[in-house]
């Protein structure tokens, strides 16, 4: 019975842990759509062409590891400028929906030069964390944790509780949030509102960045990271779109809910329900509360 | 009740026959090479209609779906196992009841479109194309517990004749789509259609009009997943002549929605614009890889220059002419006519993203 229980717990442990891999994904989501309301659906494209160049730097150019993560930070910060110029500034008067296929095309565009520049082969990335069970938790306590896991856990806090500061205590932060509210009063008082929108998605590129490290550490460097980066959806369904913690708790419980459905109903089904069951979870929630656990309000008017 | 071809105006009718003319007699004259058949007129007529039924539910009702791949697969599956199990049907029976088992997953997919919107409602869709694909790919019984994953369709047979050959089989999928395009304009223009805009441009109007949301929105995905239903049929049976999950993943419900968009949401002429298109654009990159730099690039990089070049003109369009090709070529025809007469009427069109500006 005891066993059963820590199995059980394992489990539990686990599926939060690899949320965490899913809330980082979903915080870039939720950057930009906390200022400038435009979902962007070439976040996960954003992920894997980050993941791809880091990868690239280091192993095509031998560039150390410290100096390759810069240069790839720099490289998305690049393609927040040009994202910002050439994709977002021609849309600003479009509707949601327009931005929103504007931003699917981005992600192939980044999808299909990442390929081209880099290769279609699957690449090893060694962060020098192993993807196995430590050693001091599995003694004492009794559970199997992998260190990858741990060390997401912990990145996503870190950058959770810097974001928060971000965004509560700074000029900066300010301003974000006042183009979030309303981007047209806020570029009337002197916002400025092409600099907003820059760091924010140079700041969700360097989020992708670190949530592409984690993944490719545990998956391999490889296309199926943008396939990944869609279960961020559902999170941030849950979630809700315009909070931060609320992409940490959706990640947590798509984790975990995944993770125990999968091990205990799975079987009967055949497995493999991880594919699908967060969508549905989401799609329930959907029927109940569409602004999410976190979100503000949705509000139409005729 | 009108009779279905009074709506149609004598300039519909005249085009109408032109390109049944082509079609049925232009073409199986002048082309005889089966490349041609197999490999860009049955996959076009194919990816068309599944185009058709993405824009019945996203260019006419304007709600974001993204699981046409899944209502492929399951009208696909659905076929195979009716010409397994059920032989009385034959092929057209087969076809629409398998049509009808797709639009059952599309009005359960659909139904979460009552309570959300935009992206919210991509992502209950997206749930429909992970589990179909899961369905299928778990229980053996819909491959008829086939271990090898990948299941020879069956032949075409119709009233004891075999359609086996490419020319055979482009006539089929000929007719099917002839047939399916036809009803898809008359309700698109008729009463159907009309509800289907007024939700688009402003759900909360129309319904305070008197249009049942419920009725409309559950009518166009239903319908719309009839034609990704049969599209998927064909496709599997007439052009890969295989059935497998893979074939019809998550790639290319996004192929079918770039077909949407870039053709021209709301229009039935930018279906087939949009899937020529994207299903030519390729092929032609590649004869130019191969001919002009004789295969000095590398096939995956082509295959990635296709992809930048998709998005590319996803973002273009969306910022200078977010209504597709379809209203380039009006453009084109406009200008053409106010050259020939001086006096032109301006043509004013309810448009698919009239709501999306502000």
């Amino acid at each position: 019975m005891a066993n059963e229980i820590l199995f059980f717990m394992e489990v539990v442990v686990g599926g939060l842990l690899a949320g965490t891999m899913y809330s980082l994904v979903a915080l870039g989501f939720v950057l930009i759509f906390k200022a400038s309301a435009t979902f962007n659906f070439s976040q996960g494209a954003m992920v894997f062409f980050s993941v791809l160049a880091f990868c690239g730097f280091m192993q095509d150019f031998n560039i150390p590891f410290v100096l390759a993560f810069i240069l790839a930070a720099f490289l998305m910060v690049l393609v927040g400028l040009c994202t910002e110029r050439l994709v977002l500034r021609p849309l600003m008067n479009a509707s949601e929906d327009t931005v929103l296929m504007a931003t699917i095309g981005l992600g192939y565009v980044l999808e299909g030069l990442a390929q081209a520049a880099w290769g279609v082969e699957v690449r090893r990335l060694d962060l020098g964390i192993g993807d196995f069970p430590v050693p001091w938790i599995a003694d004492n306590l009794k559970l199997f944790i992998s260190a990858l896991d741990i060390t997401a856990g912990l990145v996503a806090a870190l950058m959770i509780i810097g974001l928060f500061l971000l965004f509560k205590y700074t000029k900066i932060g300010l301003g974000l949030r006042a183009v979030a509210d309303d981007a047209g009063a806020a570029s009337s008082i002197g916002i400025p509102l092409k600099h907003i929108m820059l760091l924010v998605w140079s700041a969700a590129g360097v989020v992708a960045l670190v949530a592409g490290c984690m993944w490719g550490a545990r998956a391999g460097v490889q296309f199926a990271l943008v396939d990944l980066a869609l279960k961020a959806l559902p999170v941030l369904i849950i979630g809700g779109f315009s909070s931060i913690p609320g992409a940490i708790i959706g990640g947590l419980i798509i984790g975990a809910t995944e993770k125990v459905l999968e091990v205990y109903i799975g079987p009967f089904f055949g497995g493999a329900i991880e594919g699908w069951a967060p969508y549905v979870l989401a799609i329930f929630f959907l029927l109940y509360r569409p602004e999410g656990l976190f979100g503000e309000k949705i509000i139409r008017r005729v | 009740m009108k009779p279905v071809l009074m709506t149609y105006t004598r300039r519909d009718i005249i085009n109408f026959c032109v390109l049944m003319f082509l079609g049925l007699i232009i073409i199986p004259t002048f082309i005889s090479t089966e490349y041609w058949y197999t490999s860009i007129l049955i996959p076009w007529l194919c990816l068309a209609l599944a185009t058709i039924g993405q824009q019945i539910v996203m260019g006419y009702t304007g709600q974001l779906a993204l699981g046409a791949a899944g209502f492929m697969a399951a009208g696909a599956f659905a076929m195979f196992n009716l010409i397994l199990r059920v032989p009385d049907l034959g092929f057209f029976g087969s076809l629409i009841v398998s049509g009808l088992i797709a639009a059952a997953f599309g009005i359960l997919f659909g139904l979460p479109s009552l309570k959300v919107r935009g992206i919210y409602l991509m992502v209950a869709t997206l749930a429909s194309q992970f589990f179909i694909i899961w369905m299928i790919d778990k229980f053996g019984w819909f491959k008829n517990y086939d271990s090898s994953g990948i299941i020879t369709a069956q032949d075409i047979v119709i009233l004891g004749k075999p359609f086996t050959t490419p020319l055979a089989m482009y006539l089929v999928c000929l007719g099917v789509t002839a047939v399916l395009t036809l009803l898809a304009m008359n309700m698109a223009r008729g009463s159907t259609g009309r509800n289907w805009m007024a939700v688009r441009d402003m759900d909360i109007a129309a319904e305070s009009m008197g249009v049942s949301l419920l009725k409309t929105k559950v009518q166009a995905f239903a319908i719309s997943a009839f034609y990704c239903g049969v599209a998927g049929a064909l496709f599997a049976f007439c052009y890969l002549k295989s059935l497998e999950p893979v074939a019809f993943d998550i790639k290319l419900s996004f192929k079918i929605l770039f077909m949407c968009i870039l053709g021209g949401l709301g229009t039935i002429n930018g279906a087939f614009i949009g899937a020529a298109f994207i299903l030519l654009f390729p092929v032609l990159l590649n004869s130019v890889g191969n001919n002009v730099f004789h295969g000095a690039i590398d096939a995956t990089i082509i295959s990635s220059i296709e992809q930048v070049i998709f998005g590319l003109l996803m973002i273009i369009f969306m910022i200078y002419e977010p209504l597709g090709m379809a209203k380039l070529w009006e453009n084109f025809k406009q200008n053409i006519k106010s050259k020939l007469s001086s006096s032109s009427i301006k043509n004013l069109k309810s448009s698919p993203l009239k709501n999306l500006k502000k």
